[in-house]
């Protein structure tokens, strides 16, 4: 379209290319590699098996479980993350903090955080059991709480960012073009933040539909119940390698159709 | 909408007191349609709050907003019939120009009337070949036609303007002042023009008001303010602008 004009195409040196060739490579080969020496042949068979089937129902439903926990407290908090921004700079920064934490943590260490705060001698499972006899870790219920703790960040700053570009300013020129309030939030508001809480919905299902650390520490490996896609691609490995390529398949699968849903939305308010 | 239109415009009449960061900005004035009224002054003087004010955007600590003798006080912005163009515009990101233009119409109408509606102002204001872009797709000058031509689609009984030339290039200013000042002809109702340049001003109006530190110094002509200039600022300014 040619809105703005071309910048000239900066030469590239030669080191430069080598290396980045390189890296490239480095990112694109594994896939490759998997993609070569996966038994096509036995695909079928192998998908349709008994516990590839059970784990890809338990990762599917643990996976949109927690997406959907993830929108119904995320957004609440990307609100308050946005509005942070007039706040005093430390409470602003610990904020900030706090949410960024699980992205940068080993997923094992949330496993283990989780299992002392919610395990039968934890500072909330404790009591948690002596109340109503519930315990947490190694159930379905412990799958979907280690998926929300890695994943949640995702939706957070994805709907943050949206929420900044829809600023209180374009409301009230709304506002001033006759819409009430209700109009304001249907045509301005919900349009400018609808691709991102989409957007932050789907890398946060990604995240938690490949999460193995966190959730194998405090969920366990229990078929049918806590052993989810990776888990049981990883297990399989030792046993049945061409079983644990078609899991890992399955979830490149998946990985590839989000990533061509979302293609320039990875940072929201750019191109909506 | 024609020429015959403006005689029927209402007045616009303020007298307001607001409070902003805790200092209080006062003006009272009134605006005949088809006499612009600028409103001079320093950055931070309280001019944007009072058109914000005036707007219904920012609460009145006193005093009351009349059009046509008919009291806005206490209406919310959507019910107040006054158009606003804002300094950076604030076109709306995820909307063509199309339907950025049809915006006011589509609030109380279909969609197909709203664009039907807005097809006349896309050639009116040149912006028929863009009807389809988006507002990060479009320049300064560009912008700044389609936010004018947005407020005035809503057939608003007052038309005010924030610094409307502050976002633009210097290279077009001139071109984007005469072109501005044609359309409030054309629209010719009452309206408010912002600004720190006298240049901006002349371009549109001689009638003016200074604002400096929330209060009005000086009101009159802009012959009558350099001839006479009441403060050291109005006489810098002024001079400034003479060559």
């Amino acid at each position: 379209m040619g809105r703005r004009t071309a910048e000239p195409a900066a030469r590239l040196s030669w080191p430069v290319a080598v290396l980045a060739v390189t890296a490239l490579a480095f990112l694109v080969l594994p896939i490759v590699g998997l993609i070569a020496r996966a038994p096509w042949g036995e695909l079928p068979e192998l998908l349709v098996r008994a516990p590839v089937l059970e784990a890809l129902v338990l990762s599917f439903g643990t996976a949109l479980g927690s997406t959907a926990i993830c929108l119904v407290f995320g957004v609440p908090l990307a609100t308050l993350l946005a509005r942070a921004g007039g706040w005093r700079a430390l409470p602003r920064r610990l904020l900030r903090a706090a949410v960024t934490v699980p992205l940068v943590l080993p997923p094992v260490v949330g496993g283990i955080a989780l299992l002392l705060l919610l395990g039968r001698r934890g500072l909330v499972g404790a009591p948690l059991e002596a109340a109503f006899g519930v315990t947490v870790p190694f159930t379905t219920g412990a799958v979907v709480i280690a998926q929300v703790f890695v994943a949640l960040p995702f939706l957070v700053f994805a709907v943050e960012g949206a929420l900044r570009s829809a600023n209180r300013r374009t409301e009230l020129a709304a506002a001033t073009l006759g819409a009430s309030r209700w109009q304001v939030f249907r045509f301005v508001t919900l349009p400018l933040v609808a691709p991102g809480v989409a957007a932050g919905a789907v890398l946060c299902f990604t995240r938690a539909l490949g999460e193995f650390g966190a959730t194998i520490t405090f969920a366990g490996s229990l078929p049918g119940v806590t052993r989810t896609l990776p888990i049981a691609s990883y297990l399989a490995m030792q046993s049945d390698p061409d079983e644990a390529v078609a899991l890992a398949l399955l979830l490149l699968a998946v990985s590839l159709v989000v990533l061509l849903s979302l293609r320039d939305r990875w940072v929201p308010g750019v191109r909506a | 909408m024609t020429a015959g239109d403006a005689a029927r415009r209402p007045a616009l009449h303020a007298d307001v007191r607001v409070v902003r960061g805790g200092s209080p900005i006062t003006a009272a004035f009134d605006v005949a349609p088809g006499r612009p009224l600028a409103i001079i002054g320093p950055n931070g003087a309280g001019k944007s709050s009072v058109l914000a004010a005036l707007a219904g955007l920012l609460p009145l600590a006193a005093g009351t907003v009349r059009i046509g003798g008919r009291s806005v006080d206490g209406l919310p912005p959507e019910h107040r019939r006054i158009g606003l163009v804002f300094q950076d515009y604030v076109l709306f990101p995820h909307l063509t120009v199309l339907d950025n233009i049809a915006f006011a119409v589509r609030m109380r109408a279909s969609r197909t009337t709203a664009r039907t509606a807005a097809e006349p102002w896309l050639d009116r204001y040149g912006l028929t070949a863009l009807a389809h872009r988006r507002p990060g797709e479009l320049s300064g000058g560009q912008a700044q036609r389609v936010a004018l031509a947005r407020a005035l689609a809503a057939e608003p009984d007052v038309l005010l303007l924030d610094e409307p030339m502050s976002a633009l290039d210097v290279e077009v200013r001139a071109e984007m002042r005469a072109e501005l000042a044609s359309h409030v002809r054309e629209f010719g109702g009452a309206t408010v023009l912002v600004t720190h340049s006298p240049a901006d001003a002349a371009a549109l109006t001689d009638s003016a008001l200074v604002l400096e530190s929330g209060r009005v110094t000086q009101r009159g002509t802009l012959a009558e303010l350099r001839a006479n200039p009441a403060t050291p600022y109005v006489e810098r300014l002024l001079e400034a602008s003479s060559d």
